[in-house]
């Protein structure tokens, strides 16, 4: 296959509305610069985004799925860390 | 059983939408043949968005022209109902597509013309056309953009990249210099501010296409005679055949909807 020698870009696009550049995908491309073309022709054909980050997939480093466990479980019994038990007086409004 | 060819009213105007609309249908419909076939799928997307962007803009030329002609025409009986002879696109863009060397060569030639001359329309006297070319000359310019990176990187790239590169551009050279032609036709809209003179465009053409083949190291044929033709109907035997698959539904089911 020809897309074996071609390295593997993750995308990253920021909406209209959006604060922050959201990962939406990945493509295959032999530079950044064809990356970010691709990237507009992919992911931005109806009108999703005003900015396109692209970066190389093999500089992410991911944590390993096989240590879920670790990593998160211990996270989930701790329900205090959650900003749920505070009264939130009216005149703040929408927060 | 099949549909007869329409009759159009080629005043000047009308004319010389068609020619544009003509142009930009028929180098869309080459582009769209490439989908599902381009080298990769992010190409195949990249073809198929520009194909799509060239139909668009032949979508409101027609519509144009039609408006102006007044006959009762209108963009699909433009497209699907005229004869070969009666199409007035470039020689250029019926050129078959070729290996993908080929096709983006041609864009390439295309795109860089199209950028300067949809430009130079934005100031047109005609509003319509102002308009359209507003619209188009970012289009182009993304077109212009993406086969100068692919031109940089098919002739600086491999020793088969670059031959086939090079056999592209030896290829297609003698098809470039249509697009800078002006007929008597022609030459009353520019006089009137309505047309754009391509003639003027081309010393600035010549830098850009100069400036990318530099970088590709690749060469340009000193060659200066150029074939003509296709702005009077005068075609290559292959825009038949383009022009019976893209006609063959309105011309089998005349007035076929879905």
């Amino acid at each position: 296959m020809t897309t074996q020698a071609i390295p593997l870009w993750e995308v990253f696009i920021r909406s209209r509305n959006g604060l922050a550049h959201k990962h939406v995908g990945s493509l295959h491309a032999t530079d950044a610069t064809l990356a970010l073309q691709a990237a507009r022709d992919i992911y931005t054909r109806r009108g999703e985004g005003l900015s396109i980050w692209v970066v190389p997939s093999g500089a992410i480093t991911a944590s390993d799925p096989s240590e879920k466990g670790m990593m998160f479980e211990p996270a989930e019994s701790k329900i205090y860390r959650h900003p749920t038990f505070y009264d939130v007086p009216d005149e703040v409004g929408h927060m | 059983m099949a549909t007869a060819s329409i009759q159009v009213s080629e005043t000047p105007l009308v004319l010389y939408a068609l020619r544009r609309a003509d142009d930009a249908l028929i180098l869309g419909h080459r582009l769209s043949e490439w989908c599902g076939h381009a080298p990769m799928l992010e190409e195949d997307m990249a073809l198929a968005n520009m194909g799509l962007d060239l139909l668009g803009q032949a979508r409101e030329l027609y519509s144009y022209a039609a408006k102006v002609e007044g006959k009762g025409n209108d963009e699909d009986r433009f497209a699907y109902l005229r004869d070969v002879r009666q199409y007035r696109n470039l020689l250029l863009v019926e050129r078959p597509n070729g290996d993908f060397a080929a096709t983006i060569t041609r864009q390439f030639f295309y795109a860089a013309f199209a950028d300067l001359y949809w430009r130079a329309m934005m100031t047109s006297r005609d509003t319509t056309l102002a308009a359209i070319a507003a619209r188009s000359e970012k289009e182009s310019a993304y077109h212009l953009r993406h086969c100068s990176e692919w031109m940089v990187r098919l002739g600086d790239g491999t020793g088969e990249s670059h031959r086939r590169a090079q056999a592209a551009v030896d290829d297609l050279w003698a098809y470039t210099g249509e697009m800078f032609a002006v007929d008597d036709s022609e030459r009353c809209l520019i006089d009137a501010g309505i047309g754009v003179d391509p003639a003027g465009l081309r010393p600035r053409w010549l830098d850009t296409v100069s400036e990318v083949s530099g970088e590709a190291t690749l060469t340009l044929p000193k060659n200066d005679w150029m074939q003509q033709g296709g702005r009077d109907g005068r075609h290559s035997e292959h825009l038949g055949h383009l022009l019976s698959e893209l006609q063959s539904m309105q011309r089998t089911f005349p007035g076929a909807a879905w």
